[in-house]
């Protein structure tokens, strides 16, 4: 049904385009780009209760519909929208069928406004609130290129179709797909709803926010479509190994893994003679946490001996402990000295209640630099120079006993030289 | 007598040296509330929004969000990172705290300032402030002083309500630095400053033909570029302490000299 509507929209909107000569910007854009694009999925919940009326007098359903009109109108050229919807189709009773309703109501592409809007217009609240599922459709639906990608997920409701916990199902989207973020946004929220959509955000690195008005909710969804815009760099994949000998070697660049509980991960990283290794490593807290936490990034010989390390510890809610170490290796006066292996050694010291599950890993990003090494310090001060009263006190009296001893000495050698 | 009048000459000369030294040192103020300043926040580090010294930076979030700023801070500085976060009409207490990172994500100390704050119930405002050490241009790389490179500010609430999260707020956010000047000139210096991803983004500049815009991890220089690590005003010292010296030298030699021809010379020779 939807798709005949939608196709039905689709050939009105070409015809008034084309017959008021308005070519579409789609078809023109560079291969390159398309990869990099980056790529936003906006996933509505279309549940029956999304015809209360308590948004700004009107239904939670109008204020979406409103917001969404306006954020189609600002999306920057560059980034590539789709719209989902979730119980948007079946009205019924049966929980099976309800919790698979999920629906692409506009593909992730190229956007074109009036489409996308006539598609929009046509939604009305009908079923289920199936959002882990639909979360894993959304994920699909943003598969490949190399750009940044988000779920903004709107839902007046939390999730009908237990025991797929969507918090869950959020930490493992994120564990398969490199640079997802899943933003949540949660229209008229109570308590159990906000526990669960912020959950979902913080899994993902995403955030979470109530609405309670309409331009709330389109200051938000604009907000984070402009995000989505911002260019990033995106982290290369590495898996670290169990020991240095097994351990992947890592060049200067932006790195991502997953680390679980109590899990060591080596890499390692060859730095020539006269250059500095800096690397540092965040620890992501994607799921409920026990308060006190700790990270240790040591780097070793290839011999094991320990050279230096980077410690963190906090308390208290996070999002990530991150710390980090640098190692300047010694110049050397052969030209053809070899590279030294230094094999870095990420440890952590979270740990969660018995409940929690410990996989996939946490994510671990690392960055790996190598630079040229600094000049080393030959004395505390700048230049071994000198600065305050004292030393223009000193400066001054002992130039002046030079100067005294100096004066009498000549004295006495004229005294002597006339006398002879 | 004649020492103090040394001494006068010296503190004389010295002013008129320290004279510029002593314009410099006050923080490079602008009007607050600029056009061009920075109007969102980053969530993570790899996304953190740049910020210059001396601009106020605001952001809307939502309660619970983890906010990201990055900025420059180069040698002889002191930043100061001061957020003020306007809350909801309604809340339960809820306790802010900005936390400052340097460019390896090393958690930096506070010297001064309550860097985290409890808000009561229905407060309108919280400001939490951190006064960080003195940027120095080299350590040892055991130690975690302050280095000149890239810094990040995290804003967020460390404990707080179910019920209060996902609210709306506005965050404001401004770096100051101090200019402490050549105290804390040390010696040796770093290849390039702790910005990371330096050298992926010194290599792109060397293929030159990536004509579209790359993103990096972090691109922010300080006004006028990374200082070059040689000058500070020890160069003034130093230098003054010499001409003193030569002065003081001459003093003496003169003293024992005294006027006209020495008196024992006899007046016929």
């Amino acid at each position: 049904m939807i798709r005949t509507q939608r196709l039905a929209a689709g050939v009105c909107a070409l015809l008034a385009a084309l017959a008021s000569g308005i070519a579409f910007p789609a078809g023109a854009v560079a291969d390159e780009t398309t990869a990099l694009a980056p790529k936003v999925d906006l996933v509505l919940d279309v549940s029956g209760s999304m015809r209360t009326k308590d948004i700004d007098g009107g239904t939670r359903m109008a204020a979406a519909k409103q917001a969404f009109n306006e954020v189609l109108d600002a999306t920057p050229e560059e980034v590539q929208l789709g719209i989902r919807t979730l119980g948007a189709t079946y009205p019924g009773d049966d929980r099976r069928t309800g919790c698979k309703d999920t629906a692409q109501l506009y593909p992730v592409g190229p956007l074109d406004r009036t489409e996308a809007k006539s598609a929009v217009a046509t939604l009305s609240p009908t079923g289920w609130t199936p959002i882990g599922p639909a979360l894993l459709k959304a994920a699909d639906d943003l598969e490949g290129g190399e750009g940044s990608k988000r779920i903004v997920l709107i839902s007046d409701g939390e999730d009908t179709c237990a025991p797929l916990d969507p918090c869950e199902v959020a930490r493992e989207i994120a564990a398969k797909g490199i640079g997802l973020t899943i933003d949540t946004l949660g229209l008229v929220p109570n308590t159990k709803m906000r526990a669960q959509l912020s959950c979902i955000a913080e899994a993902t690195g995403g955030t979470y926010t109530s609405v309670e008005h309409t331009d709330e909710l389109t200051d938000k969804v604009n907000q984070l479509v402009d995000r989505a815009a911002d260019p990033v760099v995106t982290p290369v994949a590495t898996e670290g190994g169990s020991s240095c000998p097994k351990a992947p070697t890592l060049k200067s660049g932006l790195y991502t893994d997953r680390e679980e509980f109590g899990q060591e991960r080596w890499y390692r990283v060859d730095v020539d003679p006269g250059k500095e290794l800096r690397a540092s490593v965040s620890v992501a807290a994607d799921r409920t946490m026990n308060p006190d936490h700790g990270l240790l990034v040591r780097a070793f010989t290839t011999h094991g001996r320990e050279i230096v390390r980077g410690e963190a510890a906090g308390s208290g809610r996070t999002d990530v402990i991150s710390t980090g170490l640098r190692y300047p290796k010694a110049d050397s006066d052969d030209d053809d000295a070899p590279a030294e292996t230094v094999c870095l050694l990420v440890t952590n010291s979270f740990s969660a209640a018995s409940g929690v599950k410990t996989t996939p890993g946490m994510p671990v990003e690392l960055t790996v630099d190598v630079v040229d090494g600094p000049s080393q310090a030959d004395d505390v001060a700048s230049f071994g120079l000198g600065r305050g009263w004292w030393l223009l006190g000193a400066l001054v009296l002992f130039s002046f006993l030079a100067g005294l001893v100096w004066g009498w000495l000549s004295r006495w050698r004229v005294a002597v030289w006339r006398t002879n | 007598m004649r020492m103090t009048t040394v001494w006068g000459a010296a503190l004389l000369v010295l002013g008129l040296a320290a004279g510029p030294a002593a314009a410099d040192s006050t923080p490079s103020a602008s009007p607050s509330g600029d056009a061009s300043a920075p109007t969102s926040a980053g969530t993570s580090f790899r996304t953190a929004t740049e910020i210059d010294q001396g601009r106020t930076a605001t952001a809307s979030a939502s309660t619970g969000d983890y906010l990201y700023w990055s900025f420059a801070a180069d040698v002889l500085e002191r930043p100061t990172v001061r957020a003020t976060v306007k809350l909801p009409a309604s809340h339960a207490a809820q306790t802010w705290q900005v936390d400052v990172y340097d460019g390896l994500r090393r958690r930096q100390a506070c010297q001064y300032g309550a860097q985290t704050r409890t808000a009561a119930q229905g407060t309108a405002e919280v400001e939490v402030e951190c006064v960080l050490r003195t940027v120095r241009a080299w350590s040892e790389p055991w130690a975690d002083d302050p280095l000149p490179g890239t810094y990040y500010v995290r804003l967020t609430t460390v404990r707080l309500q179910t019920a209060d999260l996902g609210q709306p707020v506005d965050a404001s956010v401004r770096v100051e630095s101090k200019d402490i000047g050549g105290s804390a000139a040390v010696d040796g210096w770093l290849a390039e400053p702790l910005v990371p991803g330096v050298a992926v983004a010194s290599q792109h500049d060397g293929k030159d033909d990536d004509s579209r815009r790359t993103a990096v991890l972090s691109s922010i220089e300080p006004d006028g570029g990374w200082s070059s690590g040689w000058w500070s005003d020890r160069w003034v010292w130093t230098g003054i302490g010499a001409v003193l010296a030569a002065l003081a030298g001459i003093g003496g030699y003169v003293l024992t000299r005294g006027t006209g021809r020495p008196s024992r010379v006899p007046p016929g020779a």
